[in-house]
């Protein structure tokens, strides 16, 4: 309990501390006065006993704001409390109205220590005054954390970033919403998937705390049950979730749409569908040749993510095709793989533009496999250009696309080209799509040099009781 | 001392150890469960018949398909109705 009395907290690097030195001088000279001095042990000069709160328990016990802070304790209660330098409440804490006569009435204080976020974070967890419950793994004095990590199976193989409860701590400031949240249950575990777990692993993967949202999001869009994760984890093909932004937040987070936008390079599209993976590893149990039974697997299952260029493109925005409004933060989630370039220096229309977009479609996975994959097509700034110019919009590239994707059977029967794959006979006289109505979505990204497009092929061709792209608003 | 914050579920998956194999499938049923695959019908029917051959009681399941874990009904049948299950995993 508190002792009665009056108790002050200053520090050297404050004018206004310095300048009430007198004043507690004083106050000593009449009243029970306890000084803490949060930097400096041998500040305030010529006063005797006073208290070196450098570790700023005391400091933060009292939760002192600013600083000099002057409180009455009566009965072990604080009973009153100012701060910075104000004559008339001094005075009046003190029960002298003659304080400091030499000083002006009123001077401001400065930020204490204790409040800074470094030290307000180490408080927090020294008080276990924070939002965590996650179970604390204790480490060997000797033990490399990041060793330790590979070690406990918590790795998608490449380091990661320790997951101290400082770092958390600081990773759950980029939300407002509380850790001990649910989000759901993580297949295939269906363990219970909370912020803090997600924010646990956004650590793991690098990103900072402005990403949260994005990753918080992207997880309830892989445990959507039309995203049927399990399955994406359990298939032996090459998928895993690939995590398309949109919205103004992709540039405040410093996302790439532009140059190399699905490569290497950027932190934010790196590290938020790495922190997508982890999770699903860590919480879900997804681990590979383990639930994940991916034959091959793809390169990016340590993440895959990127940003669509709204500024930069003509188009409306995937999330306008998702059913949302044009500039909503939305995360869109689908099941995909590796990128398919597709090279066409040549065309100047559209029309024979769009006969490469749709040959390479046809050659996804197998020219003989009807229907394909879903496929995303991301086409770049100088295909969409030759598109625009020629009049199509976006609504009309798909449409010209789904025309073109039918084939007569024959062409892609079993035994065509010499192959055993294919379309089984009884198909004959048919006209098949390579892609079911809704298997091809279509984003515009990269730079601005260049002729390159690509698609990202996914796991099968969609059907309600498989995957399907799942997109969801981004809460902040 | 560094601590870390556990990253995983914590929970610990409960091992169910698996029944023994039976000496003799003579008074048992067997269920045939098709997940869906590519060809595992074609398999699976034949082993079924392989064992109708030999008067062993035999039913059929099916999953509607191989992407998503079976649904609870079908789960609960073959726990109530068969004494050993066959189930084709892959293509």
């Amino acid at each position: 309990m508190q002792e009665d009395g009056l108790v002050a907290i200053v520090k050297r690097d404050c004018p206004t501390c310095i300048m009430v030195t007198p004043v507690l001088q004083e106050i000593l000279q009449c009243s029970a006065l306890k000084i803490y001095t949060q930097d400096d042990p041998g500040f305030p000069e010529g006063i005797e006993g006073v208290i070196d709160d450098t570790s700023l328990d005391a400091s933060y016990r009292l939760d002192v704001e600013i600083v000099p802070t002057l409180v009455r304790f009566k009965n072990g209660v604080e009973v009153d409390r100012t701060y910075g330098w104000d004559r008339e409440a001094w005075g009046k804490i003190v029960g002298a109205d003659d304080l400091g006569t030499n000083l002006p009435d009123f001077k401001p204080g400065c930020g204490a220590l204790n409040q800074e976020p470094d030290h307000l974070a180490e408080l927090r967890i020294r008080y276990s005054d924070t939002p965590m419950t996650s179970r604390l793994v204790p480490l060997g004095a000797k033990e490399d954390p990041i060793e330790a990590c590979f070690e406990r199976g918590w790795s998608d193989g490449l380091p990661v970033v320790p997951p101290t409860e400082e770092r958390v701590l600081a990773m759950l400031e980029g939300t407002t919403r509380e850790a001990s949240e649910v989000l759901g249950l993580m297949p295939s575990n269906l363990d219970t998937c909370t912020v803090e777990k997600v924010a646990i692993n956004a650590v793991m993967a690098g990103c900072r705390p402005e990403y949260l949202p994005v990753v918080l999001t992207a997880i309830e869009a892989v445990m959507d049950k039309d995203f049927c994760l399990h399955g994406v984890l359990a298939t032996t093909r090459f998928v895993g979730p690939v995590v398309i932004v949109n919205g103004s937040i992709a540039q405040q987070i410093g996302m790439n749409c532009k140059g190399n936008a699905l490569g290497q390079g950027n932190r934010a599209n790196a590290t938020i569908g790495r922190a997508v993976q982890l999770a699903v590893r860590n919480i879900g149990g997804g681990k590979p040749q383990g639930v994940d039974r991916a034959t091959l697997g793809n390169p990016g299952k340590l993440g895959y993510c990127f940003c669509e260029d709204e500024e930069g493109s003509a188009w409306e925005p995937l999330t306008v095709d998702r059913g949302l409004p044009s500039g909503t933060n939305a995360v869109t989630v689908f099941a995909g793989y590796g990128l398919q370039g597709i090279t066409d220096n040549r065309a100047r229309t559209p029309e024979e533009l769009v006969q490469t977009f749709v040959t390479c479609l046809l050659a996804v996975e197998n020219i003989h496999m009807f229907p394909g994959p879903d496929c995303v097509l991301v086409v770049c700034p100088e295909h969409e250009n030759t598109l625009m110019e020629g009049g199509w919009d976006k609504a009309r590239l798909h449409a010209e696309i789904m025309a073109r994707l039918q084939v007569p059977a024959e062409a892609v029967m079993r035994g065509e080209h010499g192959m055993a794959e294919g379309v089984e006979p009884e198909m004959a006289g048919k006209t098949l799509s390579k892609l079911v109505p809704e298997g091809l979505m279509i984003v515009r990204a990269g730079a601005s040099a260049g002729k390159f497009s690509g698609i990202i092929a996914g796991w099968t061709a969609g059907s309600p009781e498989l995957s399907r792209p799942v997109t969801k608003e981004i809460k902040i | 001392m560094t601590l870390l914050l556990d990253p995983t579920g914590e929970r610990e998956t409960v091992g169910v150890p698996r029944r023994a194999r039976p000496e003799s499938l003579a008074g048992l049923t067997v269920g045939i469960l098709d997940i869906s695959k590519v060809r595992g019908d074609v398999f699976l029917e034949q082993v079924a018949t392989l064992l109708e051959e030999r008067d062993i009681n035999v039913k059929r399941y099916c999953k509607p398909t191989a992407g998503r874990t079976a649904p609870k009904d079908i789960e609960q049948a073959i726990v109530e109705e068969v004494d050993v299950l066959v189930e084709g995993l892959a293509d």
